[in-house]
């Protein structure tokens, strides 16, 4: 194998998967992507004061993206903070900011990829958010405390994105013992890495919304999903 | 206050984690996940070979690490600006309403 120089990241490398399942995820997340270029046109249309926070979420996904943290596993990961925004503007929005940070890092950085981007993006920009946003949902249906609620969402949300990552690994190099054991040795380096790092984003997007909710009610109540979130 | 005060273990819970993750591994190299991640694929396929190569990479670690400290920082940027921005405005309403009083 070919080691490329310097790769560190916690997506999917440059050319690490074959043209056609490249392709596929390539086609899987673009309409996706064109759905979240719509709903930014709509939500920022709707309401003038969302443009700040989506520069926020979009911010706070490019400070969690560049720190790459140590895990109890002995290796390092970072998280994604996708969750943030989910739960303040929606999953589909997120997918868009997702595709500018992974577009960053794919050409400055070499971390990532511009053939593995579909992939990418479909992990952390659709599915993390996604999942995020449903567990948030499903937590509020419950009448969780919202503390927990934004806890598990923004965990799961990060954690199920590196699960997808080893998936697509999986698929992608079944080898001869097929794809279950794959899914189970790249499970170990990047979803096991990640829980602790997981839980860590989970705190620190409690923490974050704790301050929006602080010097930024008047916004974050003026959001169709933002009406939900209290605070004493 | 109350906030404050759960803000703060927050913080001290996200630290701790961390610096626990370090502590408990001396030894480690703590690499990057996808680094091991190309040692599984060269494991389980060997013949692969990567089809496509970065466009560009840094030229050194150093390189690497400053542009990672400038995406962190951008992004500081703009959520420091955006707090402090808030916290103005928060003061000057504080301000007109104890003027009206």
């Amino acid at each position: 194998m070919t080691v490329t120089g310097i790769i560190v990241g916690m997506h999917i490398m440059e050319g690490f998967l074959p043209v056609g399942w490249a392709a596929f995820w390539l086609l899987a997340a673009l309409p996706f992507v064109i759905i979240s270029i719509r709903a930014i046109d709509r939500l920022v249309k709707d309401n003038s004061k969302a443009l700040l926070l989506l520069g926020f979420a979009g911010a706070f996904t490019f400070v969690l993206s560049a720190l790459k943290l140590p895990s109890v596993t002995g290796s390092c990961s970072h998280p994604t903070g996708m969750g943030l925004g989910a739960i303040l503007l929606g999953p589909a929005v997120m997918v868009a900011v997702a595709v500018i940070v992974l577009l960053f890092q794919a050409l400055l950085l070499a971390h990532g990829g511009i053939t593995t981007l579909g992939a990418n993006v479909f992990s952390m920009g659709i599915v993390g958010p996604f999942v995020s946003y449903g567990i948030y949902v499903l937590c509020q249906k419950t009448k969780m405390h919202q503390g927990v609620a934004v806890f598990l969402a923004a965990t799961l949300g990060s954690l199920a994105t590196y699960v997808l990552t080893a998936l697509q690994l999986a698929l992608a190099h079944p080898g001869v013992d097929g794809v279950m054991v794959s899914f189970a040795k790249f499970s170990t380096v990047f979803a096991v890495t990640q829980v602790p790092i997981s839980i860590a984003e989970g705190i620190l997007t409690i923490l974050v919304i704790n301050l929006l909710l602080t010097y930024s009610r008047e916004e974050i109540h003026s959001l169709r999903l933002g009406k939900s979130l209290g605070g004493e | 206050m109350k906030t404050r005060r759960t803000n703060i273990i927050l913080l001290v819970v996200f630290l701790g984690l961390i610096l626990f993750s370090l502590g408990i591994n001396k030894g480690a190299e703590f690499a990057g996940a996808d680094e091991q991640a190309e040692e599984v694929i060269a494991q389980i396929n060997p013949d692969y070979e990567p089809w496509f190569n970065p466009l560009w990479e840094p030229p050194s670690g150093e390189i690497e690490s400053l542009l990672f400290a400038v995406q962190a920082a951008l992004g500081c940027g703009f959520i420091c600006f955006y707090f402090g921005y808030k916290y103005g405005q928060k003061g000057k309403t504080a301000e007109v309403s104890s003027e009206r009083n």
